[in-house]
C-alpha cells in the first residue's frame, strides 16, 4: 500500500455501519455485565450517592456499585472516588 | 409431543408477526401439524396477516377463561393443510393471560400438534415474558439497526433467566433471524452486516430475510409471504424453515444482485 493510500484511508471517516457496531459492542457488553443484578441496585446506588453528597461534592460516575456472586455468597463492591481534599 | 417455539424481539415492528405467519405456514407445508398463537393481547394482528380475520369467533383468552373450548377457538387455515391459528383477544385487560391458563392451553395443544409457534408482543414486560416462558426454542427477530440489536440482546437475557427451561437450569435453543436486510446498504457501509450482528449477539443464524416489497403485498392480501414462492423473502423464509428442521442450507440473498439484461430475460439465477 502506498503512502497516499494510507493517508487517504486514515482520513476517511469511519463508515456509519462501523460506528453503529462499535457503539453496540460497548453498550451490549455493559448491559450484559449488569444482567441478573437485583432491580434495587440502581436505586440503591442513587441513594448512596445522595448520602455522600451531603458531605462531599461528587458526580454520578464517581460511584460504582457492583454485585458479584461467588460460590455461596454475594459480594457488594462499592467504589467511590473522592475529589482531592482542598 | 409438540415443540414450542417463540418468535420474539424486544423491539416492536421488526417482523415477528410476518415471521410467525411465514414459518408456521412453512412447517405445515412440510407436513408438520402446526398451530400459531397470537400472544399480542389487545393488538390482534396475526389473523390479518394469515387472512382469517373474518373467521375469528373465540380467542385465546376465551379459552383460558373456559368461555369456549380450544376446538371452538382454533381457526383452520384455508390454504395450508395442517395449520391452525389461535387468535389473540382484543381485551384491554393486560393480565388476561395467566401462567396457569397459558400452560393448560399449551398442554392441550401439545397432544395434537407437532409445532406450537408463539407470536410474541413487543416489549420485555409481562406479555412478552408470557409468550417466551414455556418455549423450548426462540427465534429472535432482529433488524440490522442499533436499537433492534440492543433489544434482541435484552430479550436473550430474559430467555436465559426467566424462561421455564432457565428456571430448570436448562437453556432455550436460540436462533437469530435477521429481517429487513438490505444488501445494497450493507455494501455501502450504511447498514450493519449479517456478520456484525452475528458477532454482537453471538447466537446461531437461522436466516436472513431481505427487505422486500413482497411482504407488504402479502400482508395486503392476507397470505403469508412464504406462499409467494417467486419472491426473495418467501424463498428466504422457506430456507429458514429448512434450517429449523435441521437441514443444512446455504444462505442466499446476502449480496446485492446485479442481474444483467440477458440474465433477466432468461430467468437465470
Ligand atoms: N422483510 C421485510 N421487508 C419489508 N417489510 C417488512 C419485512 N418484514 C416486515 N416488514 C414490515 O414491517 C412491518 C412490521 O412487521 P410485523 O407486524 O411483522 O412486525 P412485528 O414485530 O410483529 O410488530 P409488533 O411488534 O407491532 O407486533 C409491517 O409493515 C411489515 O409489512
Ligand atoms: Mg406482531
Amino acid at each position: 500500500m502506498g503512502i497516499l493510500d494510507y493517508l487517504l484511508k486514515k482520513n476517511k471517516p469511519s463508515s456509519s455501519a462501523s460506528v453503529a457496531k462499535e457503539r453496540l459492542q460497548i453498550i451490549v457488553a455493559h448491559e450484559r455485565s449488569t444482567r441478573g443484578q437485583p432491580d434495587y441496585l440502581p436505586l440503591m446506588q442513587q441513594e448512596i450517592l445522595e448520602v455522600i453528597r451531603k458531605y462531599v461534592d461528587i458526580d454520578q460516575d464517581q460511584v460504582s456499585v457492583q454485585l458479584d456472586n461467588e460460590d455461596d455468597c454475594s459480594v457488594l463492591e462499592l467504589n467511590i472516588t473522592l475529589p482531592d481534599a482542598k | 409431543m409438540a415443540k414450542i417455539i417463540v418468535v420474539t424481539s424486544g423491539k416492536g415492528g421488526v417482523g415477528k408477526t410476518t415471521s410467525s405467519a411465514a414459518i408456521s405456514t412453512g412447517l405445515a407445508l412440510r407436513g408438520h401439524k402446526t398451530v400459531v398463537i397470537d400472544f399480542d393481547v389487545g393488538l390482534r394482528n396475526l389473523d390479518l396477516i394469515m387472512g382469517c380475520e373474518r373467521r375469528v369467533v373465540y380467542d385465546f383468552v376465551n379459552v383460558i377463561n373456559k368461555e369456549a373450548s380450544l376446538k371452538q377457538a382454533l381457526i383452520k387455515d384455508k390454504r395450508t393443510e395442517g395449520l391452525f391459528i389461535l387468535p389473540a383477544s382484543q381485551t384491554r385487560d393486560k393480565d388476561a393471560l395467566t401462567h396457569e391458563g397459558v400452560e393448560a392451553v399449551l398442554d392441550e395443544l401439545a397432544k395434537d400438534f407437532d409445532y406450537i409457534i408463539c407470536d410474541s408482543p413487543a416489549g420485555i414486560e409481562q406479555g412478552a415474558q408470557m409468550a417466551l416462558y414455556f418455549a423450548e426454542e426462540a427465534i429472535v427477530v432482529t433488524n440490522p439497526e442499533v436499537s433492534s440489536v440492543r433489544d434482541s440482546d435484552r430479550i436473550l437475557g430474559i430467555l436465559q433467566s426467566k424462561s421455564r427451561l432457565a428456571e430448570q437450569g436448562k437453556s432455550v435453543k436460540e436462533h437469530l433471524l435477521l429481517t429487513r436486510y438490505n444488501p445494497a446498504r450493507v455494501a455501502s457501509a450504511e447498514m450493519l452486516s449479517v456478520a456484525d450482528v452475528e458477532e454482537i449477539l453471538a447466537i446461531p443464524l437461522l436466516g436472513v430475510i431481505p427487505e422486500s416489497e413482497a411482504v407488504l403485498k402479502a400482508s395486503n392480501q392476507g397470505a403469508p409471504v412464504i406462499l409467494d414462492e417467486d419472491s426473495e423473502a418467501g424463498q428466504a423464509y422457506s430456507d429458514a424453515v429448512s434450517r429449523l428442521l435441521g437441514e443444512d442450507v446455504e444462505h442466499r440473498f446476502l449480496e446485492q444482485q446485479k442481474k444483467g439484461f440477458l440474465q433477466r430475460l432468461l430467468g437465470g439465477k
